[in-house]
């Protein structure tokens, strides 16, 4: 039964990844992108993971809680920061954007 | 004050990364290690770590706090689908753009689980945060520009519970 559980949230964090990697593909620029890849690769490791928390033994649930949370915690850093550096550093959004607060003040 | 909390937190970090337990005998070597090293590392780094340490001894905001799990998940989950959706559509339904949020949150800890939370969320991310209280923020489908409806449609359901955790 454990297993089956693990096994079916590891299929759904594989799902995430792939719908992550294709909006890095497919989506315009690089902020859209950042969406895509961070949501969704947040999403799918941490399922991955949570699958690994229920079928493994004690210590590796352990190490598998612990690097669930740190994952929540630094993903969504590290696109903050991303995207911020782009920002910074000048690049334009897609020509299709609608509103852009940053550059009307 | 700030030490101590650092290096309890340390060395909780350090127990769960090792278990220390075989065969329901507790490994006093790894425990004692993990002590000396949590310490020595809390001296050192322990003036940097917080602001304000006696927020740390509100029994409250640690429920709030795993009150606020299911609902950060719940968000987490609808965003994924959103960009699935997104994402697969043959006809990309995008309408991105940068607005301008506005929140009651003034602590750094506050701001930045606020920050980070709206990264996790449906189609917004957070890009710059100005520590008078304004974010700014790429949001993936635009649907207003106005400072006080969007801040009621992305902050408002996460400010109640990060408020009553870190302010």
């Amino acid at each position: 039964m454990r297993e089956t559980l693990s096994l079916i949230f590891m299929v759904i964090g594989c799902f995430f990844n792939l719908f992550g990697c294709i909006g890095l593909v497919r989506l315009p620029d690089v902020y859209n992108r950042l969406q895509a890849s961070t949501k969704c690769v947040t999403l799918g490791t941490c399922c991955v993971l949570f699958g690994i928390l229920i079928s493994g033994p004690v210590n590796i649930s352990f190490k598998a809680f612990l690097t669930i949370v740190f994952i929540l915690i630094s993903s969504p850093t590290v696109a903050h920061a991303l995207s911020r550096a782009s920002i910074k550093s000048g690049i334009k959004l897609w020509e299709k954007s609608v509103v852009n607060k940053m550059e009307e003040e | 004050m700030k030490k101590g909390i650092l290096i309890i937190l340390l060395f909780i970090c350090w127990i769960l990364l090792t278990t220390p337990i075989k065969s329901y005998e507790i490994d006093w070597q790894i425990l004692i290690v993990g002590l000396v090293i949590s310490i020595i590392s809390g001296f050192i780094f322990g003036e940097g770590f917080t602001e304000s340490p006696h927020k740390f001894f509100g029994i409250k905001r640690y429920l709030w706090a795993i009150a606020y799990i299911p609902v950060l998940i719940f968000w987490c989950i609808i965003a994924n689908f959103d960009v699935a959706y997104r994402v697969l559509h043959p006809n990309l339904p995008i309408r991105p753009g940068i607005v301008k949020v506005k929140t009651r949150l003034r602590s750094k800890s506050g701001l930045t689980a606020l920050a980070n939370s709206i990264t996790l969320t449906p189609g917004t991310m957070s890009v710059e945060i100005d520590p008078t209280g304004y974010l700014y923020i790429h949001w993936i489908n635009v649907k207003t520009d106005d400072i006080e409806k969007v801040t009621e449609l992305i902050v408002r359901r996460f400010e109640k519970i990060l408020e009553r955790i870190f302010e």
